[in-house]
């Protein structure tokens, strides 16, 4: 599969959030103002980048049954992939935590744009998922990090889309009972169903 | 057996790892902080309130002393010290500050207002509006599940028996979190001080209110027509004073005599409005 097609894929047909419906508390959370959604879906964008490679390489040479023959051959038969959950998490968290310090340092500007998001991403699932659906579908280095980056791209656009939205509905007239959360996860819906549309779509 | 063995020694290995970098990072890129940042935060009172308008008392401290736009007089719970001590660490001026509690502009206790359903969900205000707007008749009225009392982070409030919050005016610091928090925004924030206060908050019609609520305001305007000094205007069926003008005029509150349903109280603290719960409190 070419790259570019991966990376279309992961945007819209495919798409993190309203596909699998990953990473949603903090889509409904952070939703509501149009500048909190963007600073968090650029978070998202550059951690998914960044930790999707680093756990391919972790699975790839750690993990996988088998891959630490590269210490020694008679480590063959060891399969740790049940543990592969907790590695991704401890990896994000620790990326997470080097993302915010180099952040801080080098670009000060885009240290106060993203704020307080950067360590709420460790706990988003999308990332998480990002990383396990790599796994899963068998993708080599360069392949994941496309699927990182395009997959935060999804995310960002699905949170930025909801923000405009909620940006309308705050001035329509919603029936006393829906009103914030109710509305919000009713309009989740009906854009991962409009979503839906891209299915059929071969590339 | 030797599979978690290994899973063991690769995830200490791991977490060395990352410790070892992180540590490193830390000392690498570790950012100057400007040391009066620190000064500030000592000075601050720590309610971690918000009141300031920043999430926290270091978000405030940072904002203080490196946006010069931003002024030292922000810490309502801090009063006028702390305002004084931010400006002598920011070499800022200090301003005066308006000192302002809360107070709960609803007298519908169990007794007064009915209640048009019954709420079993959860014992939260904003949750309860939520849901088809609460159980009480009166769509403006204290719901009484205490959210305010909850978020208090000063100890100052204390749901009532009656079902309406009260606010202890020595703890009140003005921070305005309750009044934040209040799906209904019930709660103001007014200067201790003022002759009289309206204890309502219904905008409905005369009629709608006397059927849900035995103590609101009816909008008949006595009040405002009586006022020499025009402290009262009705603002959509509810009696609104303007609290500076009654502060520095009005000392033979006429309003109170007026109201049909005694819904404008005197509000000087510890004089009538709810002298008995708050007596309650006290004991």
């Amino acid at each position: 599969m070419g790259l570019l097609s991966l990376g279309i894929e992961s945007i819209f047909i495919n798409n993190i959030l309203l596909a699998y419906f990953l990473g949603m508390c903090s889509f409904l959370a952070l939703s509501k103002k149009m500048t909190t959604s963007i600073g968090l879906g650029v978070a998202v964008i550059f951690v998914s980048t960044i930790t999707a490679p680093v756990n391919w390489l972790i699975y790839e040479y750690i993990l996988k049954k088998g891959a630490l023959v590269w210490v020694s051959e008679s480590f063959i038969d060891i399969d740790l992939t049940f543990v592969t959950y907790i590695f991704f998490i401890a990896v994000i968290a620790a990326m997470v935590q080097l993302l915010e310090m180099a952040i801080e340092k080098f670009s000060p500007p885009l240290y106060m744009a993203l704020g307080i998001f950067l360590p709420l991403i460790t706990v988003n699932c999308s990332i998480l998922g990002i990383s396990l659906f790599m796994i899963e579908r068998e993708y080599s280095l360069v392949q994941s990090t496309v699927f990182g980056f395009s997959g935060g791209i999804g995310w960002a656009l699905a949170i930025v889309m909801m923000a405009a939205i909620r940006k309308k509905i705050a001035s329509s007239n919603v029936i006393p009972a829906l009103r914030g959360l109710g509305i919000t996860m009713i309009i989740t819906g009906l854009m991962a169903m409009a979503f839906m549309i891209f299915s059929g779509i071969q590339l | 057996m030797l599979t978690a063995i290994y899973a063991i020694l690769v995830m200490i290995g791991l977490g060395m790892m990352f410790g070892l970098l992180i540590s490193f990072a830390n000392k690498k890129w570790s950012v100057e902080v400007d040391p009066r940042i620190h000064e500030v935060d000592e000075v601050l009172p720590k309610g971690q309130c918000g009141g300031c308008g920043y999430p926290g008392c270091m978000a405030y401290a940072e904002a203080v002393v490196m946006n010069p736009n931003v002024p030292p007089n922000l810490c309502t719970p801090g009063k006028d010290a702390v305002a004084k001590q931010v400006a002598e660490i920011t070499g800022k001026k200090a301003e005066a500050m308006e000192t302002v509690i809360a107070f709960v502009r609803c007298a519908g206790t169990y007794e007064k207002a009915i209640r048009t359903g019954e709420y079993k969900g959860v014992k939260d205000c904003v949750s309860a509006n939520i849901l088809v707007g609460g159980d009480k008749g009166c769509t403006y009225g204290c719901l009484g599940y205490g959210t305010c009392v909850k978020v208090c982070m000063f100890d100052a409030m204390k749901m009532s028996p009656e079902g309406i919050p009260v606010v202890n005016p020595d703890k009140c610091t003005g921070c305005g979190k309750c009044a934040t928090v209040c799906p209904r925004t019930i709660i103001t924030l007014t200067p201790p001080g003022v002759m009289v206060k309206v204890n309502c908050n219904s905008h409905d019609k005369g009629a709608i209110v006397r059927k849900h609520c035995k103590a609101g305001c009816i909008g008949c305007g006595m009040c405002s027509k009586d006022c020499p000094y025009g402290a009262i205007v009705i603002d959509n069926f509810l009696a609104v004073v303007d609290s500076k003008i009654c502060l520095e005029k009005c000392s033979d509150p006429v309003c109170l005599t007026r109201c049909p349903t005694k819904v404008i109280r005197p509000a000087i603290w510890g004089v009538v409005p709810g002298k008995e719960l708050r007596e309650e409190i006290k004991a």
